[in-house]
């Protein structure tokens, strides 16, 4: 190709181009949160009803309890507090991790119907560039309604927050979040190949992983309770977003919250593995995704029939 | 000098579909389970600066060999090189010089505009927003494109957003472009219009390369420095659009406008007659026949045989041979 133009390749073109092409991924999503309004309905007020059942159940048995034990009203209705502030941090975590599963995860699979998996896939960035972008701009479209979704907790039900270290909270945030996102990234390259069959997994990981995370109660309860109970509790802490709303809950609840009896370990121990799942899901995603690209260009995967 | 796009008994096979123990077989299905040779030893060689046509019906592997030349699709044996680098050993290289848009294609995204859209694939090759915006509004005048530049692209019609698709092709400015089928379906206007700046964009400058797959004969006519008729996964002649029609030089075609034809069968069977094929219109309820002959010796009896079935012959012409032509009397069949 002697008249051609000649082609960088040297590293510092190489970052250039991936970081270009994650703020190209990402944008889709930062202005789609802003240009389609009706995400407000859907995305923030609709979410509220279902933690507001939980709110009210709590407060329902809070008051049976004080009712029949005037005396301990203080105490129970700070466990009472605690709950709701539970439940209110996990319906914003909720928002992630439905994020994570069908815009992360099965977002690939959608891409490829719409033609445009094609197009990424031969463009020379980087494969986790493009997933990336994708995590970047699911991270930011949810953040705002995972912001609101706090802000409403704090203003409708009157949810009390402590933060006694904000600077160890946003680490544990930002950890959960990007191991959360190395999840969906892994994912991601498995709905690659499997196609239909990944939406039911999705379905079949929503319900399921909210009760074994613990979204609507606090983790270490359900560790405590033994047998079977224990078990779903530790298969959910693989899910990031187990241990990342049980150190979020320390953090902003305070340790001495529920007694200190509900907390499955401290909030540092699980910054620890939070940082280790993060890692290993980054890595797994990378060698995953390079192995079933080259098995889907090998199986004609990577286009629908009809392209 | 290596040439732009180069492949050697290039092979792909489709796997069969899986059959599952659980899911009974649909009727019909059982046949169309086994593999499908897609492409079937296609060697090739397209120079640089070339705008090269690939013509042939639906299914004949077209888009097939051009996925494998955009790195998104292995071949199962044979060898396929692009810019010198081979599709499955060294990728990256191949990305960097490469751009394809195929025809009906929709991607990107509904919510953001033509220009956002077009500047986001860009950044998938590096090219720095500024020049890339320069580019894209450059273009976009080219493609009679500029009014719709803050259109959503939901809102936009099929030809503005093939237009749409066509400039993301170019704004990385590529080395070699694949087209795979680009005017599909679009009205008169929009195809000539892009038609007419692909010619352009290769003969106005050196080295750059386009591989046009059509199954529009005038199309390929029309553009091509050279083009390979491929049928069923086979090349079956490379040459000049000149050249190709020239094969059949020594034949005569004939067309003919009949009424709907109970039996076709005999017209094979007729001395001097190489090959034709028909096509029924529907709409005029009549049938068009194609013949390829030696000479014009067969026409009167041709002409008896239609007669003898009671049907009525509402057009005769002599023609100048076209592709398509060629490609009747090499296969036996039209492309529809």
């Amino acid at each position: 190709m002697t008249a051609a133009v000649a082609r960088r390749s040297d590293l510092r073109f190489r970052i250039g181009l991936n970081l270009r092409s994650i703020v190209g991924r990402a944008y889709p999503r930062v202005i789609g949160a802003n240009r389609e309004p009706s995400w407000i309905f859907f995305e923030a007020v609709l979410p509220l009803l279902s933690i507001a059942a939980y709110v009210f159940i709590y407060r329902t048995i809070a008051l049976n309890q004080v009712a029949a034990n005037p005396v301990d009203a203080p105490r129970i209705l700070a466990n009472m507090n605690a709950l709701v502030a539970s439940v209110v941090l996990g319906g914003a975590m909720v928002a992630f991790w439905l994020n994570v599963l069908w815009s992360m995860a099965s977002q690939l699979y959608w891409e490829k119907e719409i033609g445009n998996l094609q197009l990424y896939m031969m463009a020379p960035m980087n494969r986790m560039a493009l997933l990336g972008g994708m995590a970047v701009g699911g991270m930011f479209m949810t953040s705002v309604r995972a912001v609101s979704t706090l802000v409403a907790g704090v203003v409708v039900f009157g949810v009390v927050f402590q933060v006694a270290n904000p600077l160890m909270l946003l680490a544990v945030f930002f950890v959960t979040l990007v191991a959360l996102y190395g999840l969906g990234m892994f994912f991601a390259s498995l709905y690659l190949l499997w196609g239909r069959e990944a939406w039911n997994l999705s379905a079949l990981m929503e319900e399921p992983i909210f009760f074994s995370s613990g979204f609507y109660f606090p983790l270490g309860g359900l560790y405590q309770s033994g047998g079977w109970g224990s078990a779903v509790a530790v298969l959910g802490s693989i899910i990031p977003a187990g241990l990342g709303l049980d150190a979020l809950r320390q953090l902003t609840l305070g340790e001495t919250a529920f007694g200190g009896k509900f907390w499955v370990l401290s909030a540092p121990v699980e910054l620890e593995i939070l940082v280790v799942l993060a890692v290993g899901f980054l890595i797994l995603a990378r060698y995953a995704l390079a192995y079933l690209e080259t098995l889907a260009k090998r199986e004609g995967k990577l286009t629908s029939r009809h392209q | 000098m290596p040439y732009a796009v180069e492949t050697r008994d290039l092979t792909r096979v489709f796997a069969g579909k899986k059959k599952h123990w659980w899911r009974k077989p649909k009727p019909n299905e059982e046949e169309s389970r086994g593999p499908v040779t897609a492409l079937d030893g296609v060697s090739l060689q397209i120079h640089e600066g070339e705008l090269f046509g690939l013509l042939g019906p639906n299914g004949a592997g077209k888009t097939t060999l051009i996925k494998i030349l955009a790195t998104l699709l292995l071949p199962t044996s044979g060898m396929a090189f692009v810019a010198g680098n081979d599709v499955t050993k060294d990728p990256f290289p191949i990305r960097q010089r490469i751009n394809m848009v195929s025809g009906g294609e929709t991607s990107g995204y509904g919510l953001l505009t033509t220009r956002e859209n077009i500047w986001m694939f860009s950044q998938f090759y590096g090219v720095p927003s500024k020049v890339s915006k320069a580019r894209i509004d450059e273009l976009m005048h080219a493609f009679g494109l500029w009014d719709k530049r803050d259109a959503k692209v939901r809102l936009i019609s099929s030809g503005q957003r093939q237009k749409m698709n066509m400039i993301r092709g170019f704004v990385t400015e590529p080395d070699i472009l694949f087209l795979d089928e680009p005017t599909l379906g679009l009205d008169v206007n929009a195809a000539r219009t892009i038609r007419e700046y692909v010619m352009n964009w290769v003969r106005g400058q050196s080295g750059k390369t386009v591989l046009l797959t059509t199954h529009y004969m005038a199309e390929a006519d029309e553009m091509c420095d050279r083009i390979a008729i491929i049928d069923k996964g086979k090349i079956l002649a490379c040459d000049t659009p000149e050249n190709l029609k020239r094969m059949i030089h020594t034949q005569t075609t004939f067309r003919l406008e009949v009424d709907p034809l109970q039996d076709t069968s005999t017209f094979q069977r007729m001395d001097g007659v190489v090959n034709f094929s028909l096509r029924d219109d529907a709409s005029k309820n009549r049938t068009e026949l194609t013949f390829i002959l030696e000479n014009e010796a067969p026409v009167a009896e041709i002409l008896s045989a239609i007669t003898a079935q009671g049907a009525k012959v509402h057009a005769l012409r002599k023609t100048e041979p076209t592709l398509e032509d060629v490609f009747i009397s090499m296969v036996g069949r039209g492309f529809e």
